[in-house]
């Protein structure tokens, strides 16, 4: 094992001592086999104790982990036949989103993610996973190719946030994030996404605008991260876990309040220890959801899609007679 | 009762009757200089040094000349001398910019509430509401301009910086479905620091709450015009701001998706003192048009005039 965040320490600790005491026992010929299972059994309960209840602050770490599965990752897993394609076709191909198609169960559909880098070299050329205008709109346009030829879209959400700097400006990233978010809303197939790492702000929402959204257990969402919403509110970016834990940036979090409707279980200790297994998961969340979806029209989609941000939000009425929140369906 | 008496709000072109809505200190006059920041009026025991009556003089906050409250308020609150756009309130935008026969506002008590039980929140709302004497950083409704119906939502950003919340969403999103459903064009002046993150989540997802609803009203041909004043930014600038079938933004206005220290910071350059101005934006093919103060309404008029007669609702 490798890679452990602070607050597992404690297991890569026992750890180190079992793998010691066997070692020790096998050199000397000593028989510790008692004293292993002993060990052994303390390891597994201080596992459950951790990872059954990681706080908001520690997912952040988790959806953050440098080995976690990225949207490449999970792509040749989940699906199969993924052909690749690139480019906005207005500017260039930015590498912080990968796109295109791919067989989910056999069906062909888009699948559309952000991308961080594997190792500093990948980070650079995929600038750390922050889109670019030209990002979104080359996944704007493999979802209505997909929209086109009728396919169901998968999407994947996995950054920071959009690229913060002055060529993203230029070219209108402000313009690139809403346009998608309108024309998401008025796409007539199903469009699935999942939230697989962190869900930073606009950028993430801007490929987020699903009939479904689903989040991996540890994936964190939230409108800002909480490293700048604690520059902003304590002027003090450090003050990030404190942040976490007030800005309710969690699936269950999310789910309680119905921005998501389902959560992809991870792996014990989360998603970058079992590939295999995570991609599994997502692959079955995948499938029902999509057939569940299936049965809808167009129309219906759209629908169905509209209503489900409409109702998002919480307000009251300042006069004594409070009214209901109406909501005005068209 | 507060909120039951109807007040009048004296304008630049008159009487203007809002019903419901503001308390009657509010009576826009007194408008301190920016160096206050946006802080609305001065604070008890914090008087100015010097023995001007208060709110007599304001100085700009770009060339620092020093001119006569009321004749700026004459000229619109752009300054005599440099030409700079100070920041109005929603309640000066509306009498500059609607006809005076009539503003009716919707939503005019919707409040935000504390969803996430965010550390400081409640609190910080009252203040900003005693602040600005608004209930929240949007006032919504319909009147005319020119004689041209029309569907307005006219964002402030002395109310919690122009944040968008739950209720900015709801009542921006509310605006945009009355239109729809009556065929209406609509104008929405835009100006926010971005998403309200004491709202978290919530506040996100009003950006795709109000872009889908620009979605439907575009698709049945709905004519909307976003005016976009200093400053937009954030979540605001990235849904419903930019996409305007018409976008038009005030001289100097900054505009743009990240901040400008954050985007320093990322690059390591100093940006060009015309970073993410208007005119800066108009250079970059993100606006149709940069529009001085004094001639946005007869412009607008004009615009709603082209597509009354086809085309539009």
């Amino acid at each position: 094992m490798s890679g452990e965040l602070p607050f597992e320490m404690p297991l890569a600790e026992m750890r180190k001592k079992i793998e010691e005491l066997k070692q020790f026992g096998q050199e000397k010929g000593i028989d510790f086999t008692d004293e292993i299972a002993r060990l052994e059994e303390r390891y597994s309960r201080l596992e459950e104790e951790i990872y059954t209840s990681i706080s908001p602050s520690q997912k952040m770490h988790l959806a953050r982990h440098q080995q976690r599965p990225t949207s490449l990752d999970l792509i040749q897993l989940v699906f199969t036949d993924f052909i690749e394609l690139h480019g906005d076709r207005l500017y260039g191909d930015d590498l912080a989103i990968v796109g295109g198609l791919a067989k989910l169960d056999g069906i062909p559909v888009t699948v559309v993610g952000q991308q961080r880098g594997k190792d500093t070299k990948d980070n650079i050329a995929r600038f750390f996973g922050s889109p670019h205008p030209e990002g979104f709109r080359k996944a704007l346009r493999l979802m209505q190719q997909a929209n086109k030829f009728k396919r169901p879209i998968i999407t994947f959400i996995d950054t920071k946030g959009a690229y913060p700097g002055n060529t993203a400006e230029e070219r209108g990233q402000s313009e690139a994030i809403a346009r998608n978010l309108r024309e998401m809303s008025s796409l007539g197939v199903p469009v699935v996404c999942v939230v697989i790492g962190e869900g930073g702000s606009g950028g993430a929402l801007a490929m987020a605008v699903g009939n479904r959204v689903l989040m991996l257990e540890h994936a964190i969402y939230s409108a800002i991260s909480p490293n700048g919403a604690a520059s902003i509110l304590w002027k003090d970016a450090s003050k990030a876990d404190q942040a976490a834990e007030a800005m309710k940036i969690t699936a269950k979090d999310l789910l309680e309040m119905e921005v998501i409707e389902e959560i992809i279980p991870e792996p014990k200790g989360g998603a970058h220890r079992n590939y295999e297994e995570t991609a599994a998961a997502i692959q079955s969340a995948l499938i029902s959801q999509l057939k569940e979806l299936s049965v809808m029209d167009a129309c219906e989609l759209k629908e169905d899609r509209y209503r489900k941000f409409r109702k998002i939000g919480e307000f009251d009425f300042a006069k004594a007679e409070k009214t209901e929140q109406e909501d005005i369906i068209l | 009762m507060l909120f039951a008496a109807a007040i009048q709000i004296y304008g630049w072109r008159g009487v203007v009757v809002f019903k419901d809505l503001f308390q009657k200190k509010r009576k826009y006059a007194t408008i301190p200089s920016e160096r206050l920041g946006t802080a609305g009026q001065p604070q008890e025991g914090e008087r100015p040094k010097r023995e001007i009556p208060e709110g007599l003089m304001n100085k700009c906050a770009k060339c620092g000349t020093i001119q006569y409250s009321k004749e700026l308020e004459k000229n619109l609150k752009v300054c005599q001398e440099c030409g700079h756009h100070m920041r109005l309130n929603a309640i000066e935008r509306i009498s500059m910019t609607l006809d005076e026969t009539g503003f009716e506002e919707f939503d005019a008590d919707m409040i935000s509430v504390d969803p996430l039980q965010f550390p400081g929140y409640a609190a910080k709302l009252e203040q900003q509401k005693m602040k600005s004497g608004l209930h929240d950083a949007v006032i919504t409704g319909h009147g005319s301009i020119l004689g041209q119906p029309v569907v307005v939502a006219v964002m402030s950003f002395d109310f919690f910086t122009g944040s968008m919340g739950s209720v900015v969403g709801e009542k921006i999103t509310r605006a945009i479905e009355f239109a729809t459903d009556k065929r209406l064009p609509l104008i929405i002046f835009s100006t926010s620091g971005g998403a309200r993150m004491q709202e978290s989540i919530l506040s996100l997802m009003q950006m795709a709450k109000t872009s889908a609803a620009l979605s439907r009203f575009n698709e049945l041909g709905g004519l909307y015009i976003s005016v976009i004043t200093d400053p937009t930014t954030g979540g605001v600038s990235a849904s419903f701001a930019t996409l305007g079938d018409i976008n038009i933004a005030e001289p100097g206005a900054v505009f743009g998706f990240a901040g400008r220290i954050v985007i320093e910071q990322t690059i390591r350059q100093k940006l060009p003192d015309d970073f993410q101005t208007a005119e800066f934006n108009l250079a970059h093919g993100q606006l149709d048009m940069v529009i001085h103060r004094k001639d946005m309404r007869s412009m607008l008029g004009k615009l709603l005039e082209m597509h009354s007669v086809k085309g539009g609702f």
